[in-house]
């Protein structure tokens, strides 16, 4: 199947005053399954309708291999969407929807034939080939506005949160058969959720955005090991955020201070810093034990199943979130419980007051 | 590597939406705009001063003629309004709340009520209790003198009971609309049924019934066939203008379109009042759970439904009226009674080019309407932008302008070079057009918002360009709403008297017109079977849109 590689450059996108979509620049690889990820209103949906067409370029410019589309309009743009609510045209039958780019596209009667078929064959809903939306399922009208779009062998092929009106259950095994799909396509997709977990488990490189610019760009453990700000840090997963006074004039061995002068850990840094930062830690790499590290009092103890979540307050005041994992404890450890909390220092984070990494 | 050179920035775009926004600002400019601005200026002119003048506003100001039909005005629609609301909110709440035995067909009258036209109603009234009414003389028989039924007294019953059902639908609209824990929440810190009705319930959909009230305001300010009909002699702004356009014939009609633009005046006043006191007052919600139907048995029933069965019926009374009549055998003193078919040979052989004129113009009217209709609600919900914004501001004008003011808006703007249009069939139809457009753009526009956007851009992403997806998915779609609005459109079309009666020369007239004239030259039997072939295609085409619209098209 001919599929491209995208190429945004500068691209920019305004509203009155507000700019929704900031200068943004990115390479989506051939075949490639890339997601722009982020909170409501950072302008991923704003960039992808930009690329489908739907929204104008105000600046920069969108490439399809090295064709420029700015200017082409979008039903000549030839590329599959996916829209958050389907939109089937609810006056035709499954058959008639997944035909229907086909019939734009004058391919032969007898191909489109084929086509349909084998698409709704590979999205297993052939049986309903001649219902009517409304007697479909949210799932098999995602399935419907799936074969639709790739169907028409497009140049990419472009989901807005394609997911978000499932029930968890069906959302999580949809993901599955997503992945599947594209993968035997072949087929260049770019993917936009706000749902990080999904974003972790479906793609091969995110984009994590916030207010109309890029984060950073990764594959998900990248992302999600490696935050290359806080920002990436909070917003996929949890961490824990300590502020601490970094002392590295010695880089290779920096000291990391709380303000009332404990040391917290000690680490090896890219490059010598002195002054204010922030610590970055997941609540999995903090340890309890009762006599080593800083002290700190259980506030509230939470059985989730394979983990128990802990809020723990530190001397200091702060409060930071710890979990630990039910098959290593034999029992939970109840509030009030006083209790000295260290972190591994290999895998956390420490930011300089510029929101800079400063670990290797 | 990366052709195509430096992207430029994005140019306006020449595509479809663009020649058809271009298009339908030319046609509401040429129709709208240019007349209402030619009937503003005119009202400055007069014959017996040279040059702009304020002559004709003096006049109207300064002259008890007019200022008494002003304030005969004033106090029949106060009056109406008051009367209407008296009616329609108990009935709302009587048919929301209550099981009142055959709701639906009740429901049904009611809409009736509301879409025969008044002046039909005036006429049947005057059949039954005017000087030589069939109800007047049955008393007369019994010594028994029935009040009169011309003048104010008759204007207001008239309109009552044709109006009360938009003070009803938009009652009973907003009473299923409040969320059922509302009221138990006032309930449960203790307040009696009463209580809470006066304390929660009534302030909360005030806005709506205020909605309602000012719809009835305005249809009595702007309606002609009533007044004219059984006011003898109470004279009200609409039937002003009518007489000083006649009086004016040949002259320039000054005089009349002074009156219309302090017409207009008056409505616009009283929209900008509405706004005003509903103003951070509007508590729209969605019911998640509707109020719940209490369900009263044996003679409880029978005394909810038989307020709900009086008022129906009596609205009815002049469609029934009409019908009756108009097989019984007249000569020129009136109906002389016995079963014939009389009336009806003589309107096929003497009102014939009447009734095909009515519904050949209605069906033109239509056809632009449904063009129009789709493509403006479309550019009004899709195309947001300033174009669209006035287009919406625009398209709803004509609400506000009575049809005596359309109508001279029409021939003060067309009367002379460069267009000349008076006397001709076009004339008519741009007036259905103008006036009656609003129901189909605004049924349009409703099940446009109810349609997800994203339906249309899958049809572009998939290929097909904006304009052939308009044409075989959008208008396929708002199929059902646009022609529900379309009905509504072409029941009031075929009953238009109030512009028709300024627009119409001898070729060009119609049934409502028709009706009119003949009731002036005392020709109660073709009237009664012309009024006939209005009430039944009007029910027809009102059980049609019941049929089609399945309670999604609001009929206000």
């Amino acid at each position: 199947m001919p599929s491209h590689n995208v190429i945004i450059s500068n691209a920019v996108k305004r509203y009155g005053d507000f700019t929704a979509v900031d200068k943004i620049s990115l390479t989506v690889k051939q075949g490639e399954f890339f997601t722009l990820l982020g909170p409501s209103g950072c302008g991923k949906t704003t960039l992808l309708r930009m690329i489908a067409g739907f929204n104008s370029v105000d600046e920069g410019a969108i490439h399809f291999a090295d064709l420029l589309i700015n200017n082409v309009p979008a039903h000549k743009r030839d590329i599959g969407m996916v829209f958050q609510n389907y939109a089937i045209f609810p006056h035709l039958t499954v058959w008639d929807n997944v035909a229907y780019g086909l019939k734009a596209r004058r391919v032969n009667p007898q191909d489109i034939q084929r086509k349909v078929r084998e698409a709704l064959e590979l999205v297993q809903i052939a049986p309903l080939a001649k219902r009517r939306p409304n007697e479909l399922s949210g799932g098999q009208q995602q399935r419907v506005a799936l074969a639709r779009a790739f169907v028409i062998e497009p140049k990419v092929l472009l989901m807005d949160e394609p997911l978000s009106n499932l029930d968890a259950k069906l959302r999580v095994q949809m993901r599955g058969s997503l992945k599947k799909l594209q993968h035997r396509l072949g087929i260049t997709t770019i993917y936009v959720t706000h749902d990080q977990e999904e974003a972790l488990s479906i793609s091969d490189r995110i984009a994590v955005m916030k207010d109309g610019r890029i984060m950073q760009v990764g594959t998900p453990s990248q992302i999600y090991m490696k935050p290359e700000n806080p920002f990436v840090a909070g917003f996929i997963g949890i961490s824990n955020f300590i502020e601490c006074q970094i002392d590295a004039v010695d880089p290779r061995e920096a000291r990391l201070l709380l303000p009332d002068g404990d040391t917290i850990a000690s680490v090896r840094l890219a490059r010598p810093y002195q002054g204010g930062g922030m610590i970055c830690v997941r609540p999995e790499q903090l340890i309890f034990s009762d006599n080593y590290g800083i002290q700190a009092r259980i506030e509230l103890a939470t059985f989730l199943g394979d983990f128990v979540e802990y809020e723990v307050r530190l001397a200091g005041g702060q409060t930071l979130q710890v979990n630990e994992y039910t098959k290593d404890i034999a029992d939970i450890r109840p509030a009030d419980t006083p209790i000295c909390v260290s972190l591994n220092p290999d895998r956390i984070i420490v930011y300089s007051e510029d929101a800079e990494v400063l670990t290797c | 590597m990366l052709k195509g050179g430096i992207p430029r920035l994005t140019r306006p775009r020449f595509d479809f939406w663009f020649f058809v926004k271009i298009s339908v600002v030319a046609v509401m400019a040429l129709f709208l705009i240019y007349p209402f601005f030619t009937l503003i200026t005119r009202s400055f002119f007069s014959t017996r001063v040279e040059g702009l003048t304020l002559f004709n506003y003096e006049r109207f100001f300064s002259r008890t003629y007019y200022m008494n039909a002003l304030k005969n005005t004033a106090y029949v629609t106060f009056l109406t309004t008051l009367t209407c609301a008296l009616i329609g909110v108990p009935l709302a709440y009587l048919m929301t709340r209550y099981n009142v035995w055959g709701k639906r067909l009740f429901y049904i009258l009611i809409i009736m009520a509301l879409m025969s036209p008044p002046f039909i109603g005036a006429y049947s009234w005057i059949l039954l209790f005017g000087r030589a009414g069939f109800i007047t003389k049955l008393f007369a028989q019994f010594g028994v003198r029935l009040p009169t039924i011309y003048g104010k007294t008759g204007i207001i019953l008239v309109f009552t009971f044709h109006l009360y059902p938009f003070v009803y639908l938009y009652t009973s609209g907003a009473m299923t609309s409040i969320d059922s824990s509302l009221e138990e929440a006032a309930e449960n810190l203790g307040s009696s049924r009463l209580r809470r009705l006066f304390t929660v319930t009534l302030p909360v959909i005030l806005p709506s019934i205020l909605g309602g009230l000012v719809m009835v305001f305005m249809a009595v300010l702007a309606d002609f066939g009533t007044p004219m009909l059984i006011g003898e002699g109470y004279t009200v702004l609409p039937v002003l203008v009518y007489n000083e356009y006649m009086s004016e014939m040949g002259g320039n009609a000054n005089m009349a379109s002074t009156l219309s633009v302090i017409i207009v005046a008056c409505s616009l006043l009283v929209l900008f009042l509405q706004k005003i006191l509903i103003y951070k007052r509007n508590y729209t919600m969605t019911a998640m759970r509707p109020p719940q139907v209490i369900q009263v048995h044996g003679f409880k029933r029978f005394l909810v439904t038989l307020p709900v069965a009086l008022v129906a019926l009596v609205g009815l009374l002049p469609q029934a009226t009409v019908v009756v009549m108009s097989f019984i055998k007249t000569d020129f003193t009136g109906f002389i009674g016995g079963f014939s078919f009389d009336n009806y040979r003589a309107i096929a052989s003497r009102l014939s080019r009447n009734i095909t004129n009515t519904y050949w113009f209605s069906l033109v009217a239509i056809i632009f309407i449904v063009l129009l209709g789709m493509l403006i609600s479309y550019i009004i919900v899709r195309k947001k932008g300033l174009v669209a914004s006035a287009m919406d501001a625009l398209v709803m004008f004509p609400y506000v302008i009575p049809g005596s003011v359309l109508g001279i808006c029409l021939i003060v703007a067309f009367n002379r070079r460069p267009i000349v249009l008076t006397g001709t069939a076009a004339i008519m139809i741009i007036s259905f057009v103008v006036r009656k457009l609003p129901y189909t753009v605004r049924s349009g526009s409703a099940f446009l918002y109810q349609t997800d956007p994203s339906i249309e851009e899958a049809s572009i992403n998939l290929g097909v360009s904006p304009m052939k997806t308009f044409f075989t998915v959008m208008a396929r779609l708002m199929l059902p709403g646009i022609l529900s609005g379309a009905i509504l459109s072409w029941i009031t079309c075929i009953n238009e008297l109030s512009s028709s009666i300024m627009l119409y020369a001898g070729r060009t007239s119609t049934i409502a017109v028709a009706i009119y004239t003949e009731v002036m030259r005392m020709s109660d039997g073709t009237a009664a079977a012309l009024a006939s072939v209005l009430t039944v295609t009007t029910v027809a085409s009102l059980l049609f849109f019941l049929k089609i619209s399945k309670g999604k098209v609001s009929i206000i």
